[in-house]
């Protein structure tokens, strides 16, 4: 943050730590986050080991890439509901693929499943850009389309552990300094997505369609093509994650990740990404798919009835919103307070 | 026109004698607890199998997530579509009551398997095996693989599954025998049959009781799941495994010493007296009272019995031990 460095009169103590920090937007979200945490740990000592730790964000780490794809979508005033199913089309057919060719790299797999996600989100992404389909009708529709491939190309079987070769369901259990590779590959991806939505081109561009399309079409670009380029990030997202899902549980189903979009979204719309479109970023995003990783990891561990466990779940999400919609407000006006006219 | 009008009588004329051919063959639905699940494919193409072997026609359906409302919208479908008999593995044990009393009212006979419904919805239930047996035999495996003593813990469904909630109760009446007075059930974890929940609940038992020495999981799903985190985590042979599987599935764990035996009856089976019980209903060759018997394809004769809630069931059989040495050519099957 260059401003929190200059000299301001109007902000006496600019330069103090509480200060720079109080001016990100997300800190109300960070600071819930940890009370959740600390909570738990009071409940149960186990909570900051490290095989804990090293459990919630491998599990936190696909949820957390889709919800990057996600993120640009919404950005662009749009929604995705069908990544949970193009998830578990490229889950079950790379699935079907290594146990037909058990030699196949795995990287070859990766690819492979990414590339279905590509195609069919690139499908969605033709209706809505280049048809003018809503959104949401068109990946409502798309949805129910990749779930019925699923069930086709699969023959409403399964492929199970035993019929995955262990250099495929290696990709989940590979670890790297002691920490499994997912949660690298996740860090990779939040900084790869960092630096693609603020320092290029395009990136900054996705912002201009998604704040003002008319605006944007008047400057010169090229609307249609940057939608159309979300949603086929989308769909390589979950084509990729439908590979890290599979190996993750060694076991392809029909019914594979069925309604995890609606988790996705919940984690963008809980890391601030403005649901009508324009703003939204990837440090927020982050802490949305931390928060209900936390949730799901956490809540099992203070042993409470499983008939709260959904009511309480609800409410924390609901006061984070409400929590961080405040602190965001603050922030906003704090900022425009101090900015050099 | 008069051609016109010609064509159009043609049309519905063929259409009558279509329409009263089909009247012999009657069509029969079976609805699953959602789409997708192994265990409830299998049990669908047992169905199927016994209502085609007797010339009829099979419906199969299952709503996209395991929820009773999924299941009353495609009830009443099948109302209107006049199928002569539903076989259904129900979601909730009352919240169909309504709309399976209005297929009752309208003919159609009512058949649950695998997931039962309340007395009054149904003609009969098909019970894969003793609810008894299943929840007493789960425990003595747990017991014996944990040698005795130690913590134990269940890996559920649902906390509103009908058959999961009954086989528990049964646990926890075989635990209250002094034999258990050093074992304890810790904790009854539901993970809803995803892969994700069930793998999070199963991380969360492992963390929150250190003297865990078996986890019970009743239910496909769940079983699997915990194995994969087990196996992962190479505690084979400190937390042993049991419950309900697919021997697909399961065939990886049981081989890995992670799960030394485990057990279920044959879906196939389930589905297939499912289907015959049907057909028999409709017909009217089987009556849903105490005594009443039928002839069901090649499982042979079987005979309509007392629940223990207050209604007629017919029994499969007992539930089957799965281990290292019959896995291997189990595993092929289902």
């Amino acid at each position: 943050m260059p401003q929190g460095t200059e000299k301001n009169p109007l902000d006496k103590e600019s330069s103090s730590f509480l200060a720079k920090v109080s001016r990100f937007r997300e800190t109300g979200l960070f600071l819930f986050i940890l009370v959740v945490m600390l909570l738990t740990h009071l409940k149960n000592p186990n909570f900051f080991s490290l095989e804990n730790l090293d459990d919630l964000l491998t599990n936190t780490a696909i949820l957390s890439i889709l919800a990057l794809g996600m993120m640009l979508v919404i950005i662009t005033r749009g929604i995705d509901l069908s990544l949970g199913s193009t998830l578990a089309l490229s889950g079950m057919i790379t699935a079907l693929t290594v146990s037909s060719y058990p030699t196949l790299h795995p990287l070859l797999a990766i690819a492979l499943g990414t590339l279905i996600g590509i195609v069919c989100g690139s499908l969605v992404g033709l209706g809505v850009a280049v048809f003018g389909v809503l959104p949401i009708i068109a990946s409502l529709g798309m949805m129910y389309v990749y779930r019925g491939l699923t069930y086709i190309v699969s023959g409403r079987r399964w492929v199970n552990a035993s019929q995955m070769p262990e250099s495929f369901k290696a990709i989940a259990t590979t670890r790297l300094f002691d920490i499994r590779l997912y949660i690298f590959i996740a860090i990779v991806f939040y900084l790869a997505f960092y630096y693609f939505t603020n320092y290029t081109r395009t990136g900054r561009r996705i912002y201009a369609v998604g704040s003002n399309p008319d605006s944007a079409a008047i400057t010169g670009i090229k609307t249609w093509r940057f939608i159309w380029l979300v949603y086929a990030i989308m769909g390589g997202l979950s084509g990729f994650c439908g590979v890290l899902w599979v190996s993750k549980f060694a076991s392809a189903q029909g019914d594979t990740a069925s309604g995890y979009e609606m988790n996705v979204i919940a984690a963008c719309v809980l890391g601030g990404v403005n649901i009508m479109g324009g703003s939204g970023r990837v440090g927020g995003v982050l802490l949305g798919a931390v928060l209900l990783g936390t949730l799901n990891n956490a809540l099992p561990m203070v042993n409470m009835s499983v008939f709260w466990q959904n009511a309480i779940q609800g409410s924390i999400i609901l006061v984070a919103i409400l929590v961080n919609a405040q602190v965001k407000r603050n922030v906003d006006r704090g900022n425009l307070l101090r900015r050099h006219i | 026109m008069l051609k016109r009008i010609g064509i159009v009588i043609t049309i519905l004329l063929a259409t009558c004698l279509l329409a009263s051919q089909a009247g012999e063959q009657k069509r029969f639905a079976f609805i699953f607890k959602s789409t997708g699940n192994p265990f409830g494919e299998k049990l669908m193409e047992g169905f199927k199998t016994a209502v085609e072997e007797q010339g009829h026609t099979a419906i199969l359906r299952a709503p996209d997530l395991p929820t009773a409302e999924g299941q009353i919208s495609i009830i009443e479908e099948l109302i209107a579509q006049r199928v002569a008999g539903i076989g259904i593995s129900a979601n909730d044990p009352d919240a169909l009551q309504p709309v399976l009393e209005r297929a009752r009212r309208a003919g159609i006979k009512i058949v649950t398997a695998d997931s039962a419904t309340n007395a009054e919805s149904r003609d009969v239930h098909i019970n894969q095996a003793d609810p008894e047996l299943i929840g007493r035999v789960q425990v003595q495996a747990a017991f014996d693989m944990a040698g005795g003593k130690g913590d134990i813990a269940v890996l559920s469904a649902t906390s509103q599954a009908t058959n999961q909630n009954i086989w528990i109760n049964w646990m926890q009446e075989e635990l209250k025998l002094p034999k258990y007075s050093n074992t304890k059930l810790v904790k009854v974890a539901y993970g809803d049959d995803l892969r994700d929940k069930s793998t999070s609940e199963t991380e969360a038992l492992l963390q929150t009781f250190p003297n865990l020495k078996a986890i019970i999981a009743p239910t496909t799903v769940g079983i699997a799941a915990a194995g994969k985190v087990l196996s992962d985590k190479n505690l084979a042979g400190k937390v042993f495994l049991t419950g309900l599987g697919l021997p697909s599935e399961m065939a990886e764990y049981i081989n890995n010493d992670v799960c030394p035996w485990m057990y279920l009856w044959n879906p196939i089976d389930l589905g297939y007296l499912a289907g015959y019980a049907s057909v028999a209903l409709a017909d009217n060759s089987l009556k849903a009272t105490p005594g009443s018997s039928f002839s069901a394809g090649h499982l042979s004769k079987k005979e309509v019995i007392n629940a223990s809630d207050g209604g007629t069931e017919i029994m499969l059989g007992a539930p089957f031990k799965f281990d290292k040495a019959n896995i291997n050519e189990w595993k092929t099957v289902y």
